[in-house]
């Protein structure tokens, strides 16, 4: 082999253990990035002990007759007419050695493709579980290419796949191409070679049978689902206390240092009350987002979340969408852009472009810190029928709003603007596996990464210009008032205070929405830095909470509040939304009618809790 | 005529229904199903393949999940119904 780099694609049918072993080639040190023009996640790194092959992960598919965006990007790369991507040197194609004749067809299907191939014969201690006896080297030479046993989540069988693949790399041989190519003589020939390399037939997964009898159950099913979801937002509130409090002392223990090792200048204010208090208001929700992501992941990977989707189909199906909607808009709590990238797997455009538009409306995690400092000030910490807290109670109906309205919302979407033809609902529902802890922890690491990249990058910047725009220009002499007041955020939040007016927002609110459009937990630091600026003190010696209590009227928390449900999403959502529905119209589409429907509601709100506490 | 009297469709079955593919027929959904045939056979449907109605959804009995050789594919009715079977 040459010192040039050699590329991998590693392709399968879904639910074939492809992503475990693509973890086990490549360890921690792959990239997540997205191909550019579709906004499709690109899982790629170098091969563990040999950095000239990179390893690319590609989107699972049944064959290479694409069925949505995703499987399309897999088709493309393949068969090299994707630009910004070489055509691969060799194919890693990972079979499901329970599943043998089922996927036996999609590795005929790639034969067509002349590119060398090598087969890992996945998950083979399932199949010996199974009772599934397969004879790999008859296999091996039945396909005419090597063949491994692989048990991807013990790193099983690694050594020797390496071994196989780079020396296919050096002598690169493509196997001989099947001369079928319809679906149905490929089915016909994948049977008949499965049948004859399996020495034993399986007694199928008895654990999924028993457990699906429980949790597809027509009364358990359902209240299960709901119980795990409930369980899902309990987690997220109550377990991230303690962490998050641990990270909130340290950035105040931090403030406090540099409030004595610094002179009284403005270098001082501006590291204290624009980067410490910015950033630090931000960081505080690293444990949320990742106990939510935790959630997702072990969800995922147990095999659950397709369950879930079969139980929503009926319901999600009642307003037009199809249960393959679960997925992205639950995963829309945590993020829209994870959220809308997942809507990729919808096949039915019209589907994918409804979910993409309603997913914002999914309360995602940066919402949670705003929720969380508005609840905290404006909601008395009472009980409610003796053990439901109040505070919680108002959380939960503040993300219900947002499923309420997304729910609406995508009705109304299907009934004018997208409608379309009945779709379909075809989905594979998986063995049951213990979640993979490593699959979950890369994933964690992952989003942990994403998320202080932003807060050191998005977030910092903005912080820091938020800083400079509300120090700057200094007030007159003989100023009255906060000195902020003078400044350019003072300028501009008194000029959109005039439109804001009506729904109850001050102009430091106003002042807020703007910075918060990079990205919504940076609305709670921009509240910060601007009291903070304002002159009251109680900021850096007490929290933010306890100076909005004072400085807020009830409707206009109530109000706030109300505006963040559907509040104009980040420029993150924004630049998400516009890739994937290829262009500005539903972008646009989709920012106007988040404002329309976030002033209206928050206008209603104002007014209204303002006549009832008159 | 391959349609006999205990020919029947997928979509049709309650859970707990065994039967065998004898064919795909996708004519009721006019001109849409060639590709639904296809896709039924990407996701494991073939002829001779034994299915079983595992389980339908707690609303409408609409969606459906079936096994067909070791997998299990969820479904709804009205694409399930291309998919033909002798009852066993």
């Amino acid at each position: 082999m040459t010192a040039k780099t050699s590329l991998v694609a590693v392709v399968g049918n879904p639910n074939c253990g492809k992503s475990a072993l693509f973890n086990a080639l490549t360890g921690l040190r792959q990239k997540v990035a997205n191909y550019p023009g579709a906004t499709v996640e690109r899982r790629a790194g170098p091969l563990l002990g040999d950095n000239r092959v990179e390893l690319i992960d590609l989107p699972g598919t049944y064959s290479l007759t694409p069925r949505s965006p995703d499987e399309a990007v897999t088709r493309d790369v393949l068969s090299g007419k994707y630009s910004a991507e070489g055509k691969p040197d060799a194919i890693l194609c990972v079979v499901d050695a329970t599943n043998l004749a089922q996927h036996l067809r999609f590795v005929l299907e790639l034969k067509s493709l002349g590119i060398p191939m090598v087969v890992a014969l996945n998950m083979t201690d399932l199949a010996a579980r199974e009772k599934i006896s397969i004879d790999s080297k008859a296999l091996s030479e039945k396909l005419v290419m090597p063949v491994i046993e692989t048990v991807a989540v013990r790193s099983r069988g690694l050594a020797e796949l390496k071994e196989q693949m780079l020396g296919l790399l050096q002598v690169p041989v493509a196997s001989p191409v099947e001369y079928a190519t319809d679906v149905k003589s490929l089915q016909t020939l994948a049977r008949r070679i499965a049948d004859k390399v399996t020495l034993s037939e399986g007694l199928g997964h008895k654990t999924t049978r028993v457990l699906d009898r429980v949790l597809l159950h027509p009364v358990a099913g359902p209240i299960i689902l709901f119980s795990l979801l409930f369980l899902m937002f309990q987690a997220v509130f109550s377990w991230a206390t303690a962490p998050a409090d641990m990270i909130d002392d340290s950035f105040v223990a931090l403030q406090g240092f540099v409030d004595t090792a610094l002179p009284d200048i403005w270098i001082k204010s501006f590291i204290n009350d624009g980067i410490v208090a910015g950033v630090g208001a931000v960081v505080v929700f690293l444990p949320q987002i990742l106990i939510l992501f935790a959630f997702i992941l072990l969800l995922e990977s147990s095999g659950y979340m397709a369950r879930a989707a079969f139980l929503m189909d009926r319901l999600m199906a009642s307003v037009g969408l199809n249960g393959r909607a679960f997925i992205p808009l639950l995963s829309s709590f945590a993020c829209a852009i994870p959220g809308i990238m997942a809507a990729r797997t919808i096949s039915d455009e019209k589907d994918r472009l409804t979910t993409i538009l309603i997913a914002p409306l999914m309360t995602c995690s940066a919402r949670i810190p705003v929720y969380t400092v508005i609840i905290a000030a404006f909601i008395p910490n009472t009980k409610v029928l003796g053990f439901f807290g109040l505070q919680g109670l108002v959380m939960f109906a503040m993300f219900a709003f947002g499923i309420i309205a997304a729910l609406i919302v995508a009705a109304v979407l299907k009934r004018t603007v997208v409608k379309g033809k009945a779709q379909t609902f075809m989905l594979e529902l998986p063995k049951y596996q213990t979640p993979n802890l490593k699959y979950v922890l890369i994933g964690l690491y992952e989003r942990a990464r994403v998320f202080l990249r932003r807060a050191g990058t998005i977030i910092l910047v903005s912080t820091m210009v938020l800083w400079v725009l509300s120090t700057f220009p200094a007030p007159p002499a003989d100023a009255e008032g906060p000195a902020i007041l003078y400044s350019m955020v003072g300028i501009i939040g008194r000029g959109l205070a005039v439109i804001f007016e009506p729904i109850g927002f001050n102009w430091e609110i106003s002042a807020a929405l703007v910075p918060g459009m990079a990205a919504r937990e940076v609305a709670v630091a921009a509240l910060g830095t601007v009291y903070s600026l304002s002159g009251n003190e109680d900021v850096v010696a007490n929290s933010l909470q306890h100076m909005l209590g004072n400085a807020w009227s009830l409707p206009t928390a109530l109000s706030f509040l109300a505006w963040y449900i559907f509040a104009p999403q980040c420029l993150s959502t924004i630049a998400v939304t516009r890739r994937e529905t290829g262009g500005w119209k539903w972008t646009s589409f989709m920012i106007a009618y988040l404002f329309v429907l976030a002033y209206g509601a928050s206008f209603v709100t104002y007014q209204v809790s303002s006549f009832l506490l008159s | 005529m391959r349609d006999t009297t205990d020919s029947i469709r997928l979509g049709t079955m309650r859970p707990g229904h065994r039967g065998r593919i004898t064919h795909f027929d996708a004519a009721h959904l006019n001109g849409e199903g060639a590709d639904l045939s296809d896709r039924l056979r990407e996701m494991g449907f073939a002829e001779n393949l034994i299915v079983e109605v595992l389980h339908q959804s707690p609303f409408g009995r609409d969606p459906i999940a079936v096994r067909v050789g070791s997998m299990t594919v969820a479904l709804r009715r009205m694409d399930a119904n291309i998919v033909v079977v002798t009852s066993i």
